[in-house]
């Protein structure tokens, strides 16, 4: 019965109706306006609190104070102490995330394009399998791994702690489900006509792909990216559990080695102020990269 | 591409045992006896080779001072072959005893010196995931005999003790002798009957806390109060006593303090520091706690409101004062390391006396070594030390069962049950006694 | 008008048209080191696990020495009975299910209808986009480890929340404010997840969609069920689907906010619990329980929503395709 209505809208395009009324307009953009600042404060009032529990003095972890007096940097100098590695820590983790994402992408596009381009056999079955592996416990992983890459598997003759191997290999297995997933719902979103016609006009399939494609699924691929680089710069477990040597840590084994002042204390400031360190660098670095790599893209894409 | 032999820790060559987790039943080298088949047993624990020398690590958590690496450092530049180096573990002891946990089923030798809480002694020696050491190579003789017996498991020694801990009272000058009292309270009786006093004058005022939330420190309450009613939660053979009169006085009393408000609600919530902050703030009259709450409520940067009031003492117990359950850490040598003679040297450096002076007056933690308690510097840093070596000396121990994951979940349990109200503490510690006596039978 | 007229028929089912080749190998090719890689890192130590949840660690204590008699006992289904019985290892098993469906139900639902909320706000918000962008992946971006130690100084008894509501809640003692808490804390990170992932494909649907119906002078509502959501869809249910798989694998956060409470005590809390306590074989059957539950869910979920998401394998007849999509599309519109 309503599938008329349905067929209707999209098949009429043609016909010219009367434009919308203006009111609507208007409250639409109080609306939009209201969401707006609803998703801002969402968003943003507790990351507010870390930065002010930030921002007072180590013996004020837990005042309640909205704007902390006095206002204090220790917390924030004391993250960089000497024997935390901080700076080198950060660095680690950015060789971690970093190669974890471009790995995932290599590997998650050229998966996704098989799943969403290809006709193949058992297709169904290599889906499933794939996204099953998100759906183990991390921590029950954790064991065979460390017994795995510590050199516990004769088949497996390498000692692998304290490398960056150890941490981003897993990682990645982590992040490729989704990766898979989620380009392959955006390669199938796209006609196929595109990349037809520019294979008649003579590229090869891979070429279509990537200059057709690929552009068009830009925001697809850029969001999977970022949850992807996100995701392995998260990462704790694996990270804590293959290395152990203080130059080989990521930042967030850092921060869950940081100490108070005694061994009842959690260091709420520094951790927080860490915490801090550790995202804001990390949103700049986001919005960069999603002016430059769209902005690329689209550019680079057919006209 | 993945060479082995060029990263520094790596376990060269290690023989480690094919096969499945699983079947690899007693693969190690140095488990060789004892543990064959099932029926005999008897055997001595397996003898590890102390002879062996050469680089070791030290898996602890974070020093909160920089001590640790100047002893690293003292101790490498006399010992240039057997370096000791320092492997961090997270803040939380749960997080530290996971990896430990995680590296000894992996069978890694990457931690050959492990600071284990003393809880965990039973289980790590009765995995024989730690070895026993030669008594005769530690200066025993001069830590104190209440730490000794925490890393002891069946008359055999698992670790050296290097600090140890117990629980004071902290009470306020100023509120004492507004309550009328000329020193702190011994007894519950004594501390109630002043915060009802103090509370008729200031409903506000909380009265006593202590650590009452769902986790380890409510196990240590709940110890504490058995033993200074008397009683015990184990007894020596290892039985449970949940259900005496002894335990149910103990929990009753605090039951009572909630009931009638002399504890307040939040202290169900909780832990060292929150426990801290609602002392420090100067809503809380009386406070249980470790001595380190000492230092920072003496700090003048105003962080604390009850600077210059405080005063430390021993818990309140019931007839007289009581009994603070003893914390603290032994160091242990893990089975799978190598150079495990390294390592006994090495403990024996850490619980010498100078290494035990110097890290108390830096880290204010209570030292396992005798001597350091009648040291004038120390003193002189610790007013209170006297009391805080008179209450390890009364310290109860928590249960020494292998099982301890256990039996301290079914503790917490059936305390918080009736400290929150949900249960009285009759059925409460006979539930918990019928739990532990099922816990132990294997 | 074409590009519409195309996108219809790539919904209903671009099936039919192939590209050509010898398809089969080069997919497994292009496959291979993802499916290699998974098998290593996840598929074998899997395996193992699934060995070890039929197995007993230890074989009680030796009465002399207090030693652990090693080896591995070969129990069958006993730690599998254990768990459902809720008896022996196996107590808490059934607080912990019922803890993991809550939060991932609860938490999931409110999640989706926040997420795409913030994405639509998002896809309209022209002049903001920079600052709302930037703000909507902070919470998203902390590490949980810090963000649930932030949680926990808000939910202290004397911290920010209660100030705020100027009524002590306990939040971290037994009860339903523990559970809130940490579905509160739970939402707040992974709303925006949903929200990006939604925003890159709206961002993907082609404009003249939306002025069609505009012109055929559908209204806001209705361009929403009917257009929006149904072309958003593919790339909603898979946001939502690792959603699932995530929130019913969830370990930190009630870890580090509640400790052990009940309220907060989660499967995978409980394996690693269980695996800290040496019951290693209890451990890794928790473990296998909980994969299967997931798989069912996933299973469930993909079988309802999102069978055009995982390939058209059966190729059904392009005109049977069509009206079922559209009838899919306008029920949403029916009060």
């Amino acid at each position: 019965m309503s599938t008329a209505t349905t067929t209707e809208v999209v098949s009429r395009t043609g016909e010219v109706l009367k434009p919308k009324k203006h009111k609507g307009r208007i409250l639409g953009s109080v609306v939009i306006a209201l969401g707006i600042a609803f998703i801002l404060v969402y968003c943003l009032a507790p990351f507010y609190w870390m930065i002010v529990s930030a921002l007072r003095r180590p013996s004020e972890g837990r005042s309640t104070e909205l704007i902390p007096s006095p206002i204090s940097v220790e917390n924030f100098i004391a993250v960089f102490d000497p024997s935390n590695h901080f700076a080198r820590a950060l660095l680690n983790s950015l060789i971690v995330a970093g190669s974890t994402t471009l790995l995932v992408l290599v590997l998650g596009v050229f998966g996704a394009y098989a799943l969403a381009r290809l006709d193949f056999r058992g297709k169904v079955l290599v889906m499933f399998l794939i996204v099953a592996t998100s759906m183990f416990p991390v921590v029950t992983l954790v064991v065979p791994l460390l017994k795995l890459f510590s050199g516990g598997f004769v088949w497996f003759p390498f000692n692998w702690i304290n490398t960056y191997q150890a941490m981003i290999l897993p990682t990645i297995s982590f992040a490729l489900p989704l990766a898979v997933w989620n380009l392959n719902a955006f390669f199938r979103q796209l006609p196929v006509e595109l990349e037809q016609a520019a294979m008649i006009d003579g590229t090869t399939r891979f070429g279509a792909f990537r200059r057709v494609i690929l552009p068009l699924a830009a925001p697809g691929v850029f969001t999977t990216a970022i949850i992807t680089f996100i995701a392995a710069w998260n990462e704790f477990l694996i990270a804590l559990t293959m290395v152990n040597a203080p130059l080989m840590q990521t930042a967030n084994v850092a921060i869950s080695k940081f100490t108070g002042i005694s061994q009842f204390d959690t260091p709420y400031g520094t951790k927080m102020a860490a915490g801090v360190i550790v995202t804001v660098p990390l949103i700049i670095m986001v919005l960069i990269f999603q002016r430059r790599i769209i902005g690329g893209l689209a550019a680079g894409s057919v006209k | 591409m993945f060479n082995s032999t060029s990263r520094p820790l790596a376990s060269r060559r290690t023989v480690l045992a094919a096969g499945g987790v699983t079947t690899a039943a007693a693969a190690l080298a140095a488990c060789s006896g004892g543990s064959s088949d099932g029926g005999g047993g008897g055997g001595d624990a397996p003898a590890a080779d102390f002879e062996e020398r050469g680089p070791i690590t030290l898996a602890k958590g974070k020093d909160t001072t920089g001590k640790l690496a100047e002893f690293l450092e003292t101790w490498n530049s006399e010992h240039p072959d057997e370096e000791v180096t320092l492997i961090e573990l997270p803040e939380s002891s749960d997080e530290q005893r996971r990896q430990m946990i995680n590296n000894a089923q992996a069978k890694s030798d990457a931690y050959t010196v492990l600071g284990l809480d003393v809880v965990w002694t039973a289980e790590f020696a009765a995995n024989q995931w730690v070895v026993e050491l030669p008594q005769d190579k530690f200066p025993l003789d001069d830590l104190i005999p209440a730490t000794v017996t925490t890393a002891t498991y069946f008359d055999k020694l698992y670790g050296v003790p290097f600090i140890t801990n117990a629980e004071l009272l902290f009470s306020r000058t100023d509120l004492l002798e507004q309550a009328g009292l000329d020193g702190p309270p011994e007894t519950f009786e004594e501390m109630y009957a002043a915060i009802e006093t103090l509370q008729k004058e200031d409903p506000d005022l909380l009265g006593f806390g202590s650590q009452y939330s769902k986790y380890e420190g409510l196990t240590v309450q709940a110890a504490g109060l058995v033993a200074s009613a008397g009683g015990e939660l184990f007894d020596a053979e290892g039985k449970p006593h949940a259900d005496s009169a002894e335990a149910l006085t103990g929990i009753q009393t605090v039951r009572d303090g909630f009931d009638k408000g002399f504890i307040p609600q939040e202290a169900l919530t909780y832990k060292e520091e929150e426990s801290r902050a609602a002392y420090q703030d100067g809503r809380l009259a009386f406070l249980q706690n470790w001595p380190y709450v000492w230092a920072l409520g003496q700090a003048e940067d105003g962080s604390s409101s009850v600077n210059g009031k405080m005063v430390a003492s021993l818990v309140p117990g019931f007839d007289g004062p009581g009994s603070s359950t003893l914390g603290g850490l032994n160091l242990g040598v893990s089975a799978f390391a190598k150079n495990k003679g390294t390592a006994v040297d090495f403990i024996s450096f850490m619980v010498d006396a100078v290494q035990q002076k110097e890290w108390g007056l830096a880290t204010a933690q209570a030292p396992a070594n005798v001597g350091v308690y009648e040291d004038a510097d120390m003193l002189e840093a610790f007013p209170f030390l006297p009391q805080l070596k008179e209450a390890i000396d009364n310290g109860a121990s928590r249960p020494a069962v292998v099982q301890y994951g256990e039996v301290t979940q079914a503790i917490q349990e059936a305390v918080y049950a009736c400290f929150s109200g949900e249960t009285d503490a009759e059925p409460a510690m006979k539930d918990l006694q019928t739990k532990l006596t099922e816990l132990t039978a294997q | 008008m074409t590009s519409t007229a195309a996108r219809s028929a790539t919904i209903g089912g671009r099936r039919g048209k192939r590209i050509g080749g010898d398809h089969g190998r080069m997919a497994y090719l292009l496959l291979l080191p993802t499916l290699v890689l998974l098998a290593l890192v996840v598929g074998f130590p899997l395996v193992l696990s699934a060995w070890q949840s039929l197995m007993q660690s230890g074989q009680g204590i030796d009465p002399a020495t207090g030693l652990i008699i090693k080896g591995d006992t070969f129990v069958g289904l006993d730690n599998y009975i254990d768990a459902v019985t809720g008896t022996g290892a196996g107590a808490g098993f059934w607080n912990a299910f019922w803890n993991t469906t809550l939060f991932t139900v609860v938490g999931v639902s409110i999640e989706t209808v926040l997420g795409v909320a913030m994405a639509l706000i998002m896809a309209k918000a022209m002049r903001a986009t920079g600052l709302v962008r930037a703000s909507i992946l902070i919470p998203w971006a902390i590490p949980t480890v810090v963000s649930a130690l932030m949680w926990q100084l808000i939910f202290d008894a004397n911290g920010i929340a209660n100030r705020l509501l100027d009524y002590q809640v306990l939040w971290t003692t037994e009860g339903w404010q523990a559970k809130a808490a940490v579905l509160i804390a739970d939402i707040w990170k992974t709303a925006p997840y949903i929200g990006l992932l939604t925003l890159a494909g709206l961002q993907t649907i082609d404009k003249q969609v939306y002025e069609a119906a505009t012109v055929d002078g559908a209204n806001r509502w209705q361009t929403f069920w009917r257009i929006t959501l149904p072309l958003v869809r593919p790339v909603l249910v898979v946001a939502v689907l690792f959603r699932l798989l995530d929130a019913m694998r969830m370990f930190d956060l009630p870890y580090v906010l509640l400790g052990t409470l009940d309220s907060g005590q989660t499967l995978s809390m409980l394996a690693t619990d269980a695996a800290a306590k040496t019951n290693f074989g209890a451990a890794s059957a928790y473990s296998m329980v909980l994969f299967a539950y997931i798989c069912l869910v996933a299973f469930l979920f993909i079988k309802l929503l999102g069978a055009d998401v995982i390939g058209d394998q059966n190729r059904p007849p392009r005109k049977r395709r069509v009206p079922r999509r559209l009838r899919t599309t306008s029920e949403g519109s029916m009060p």
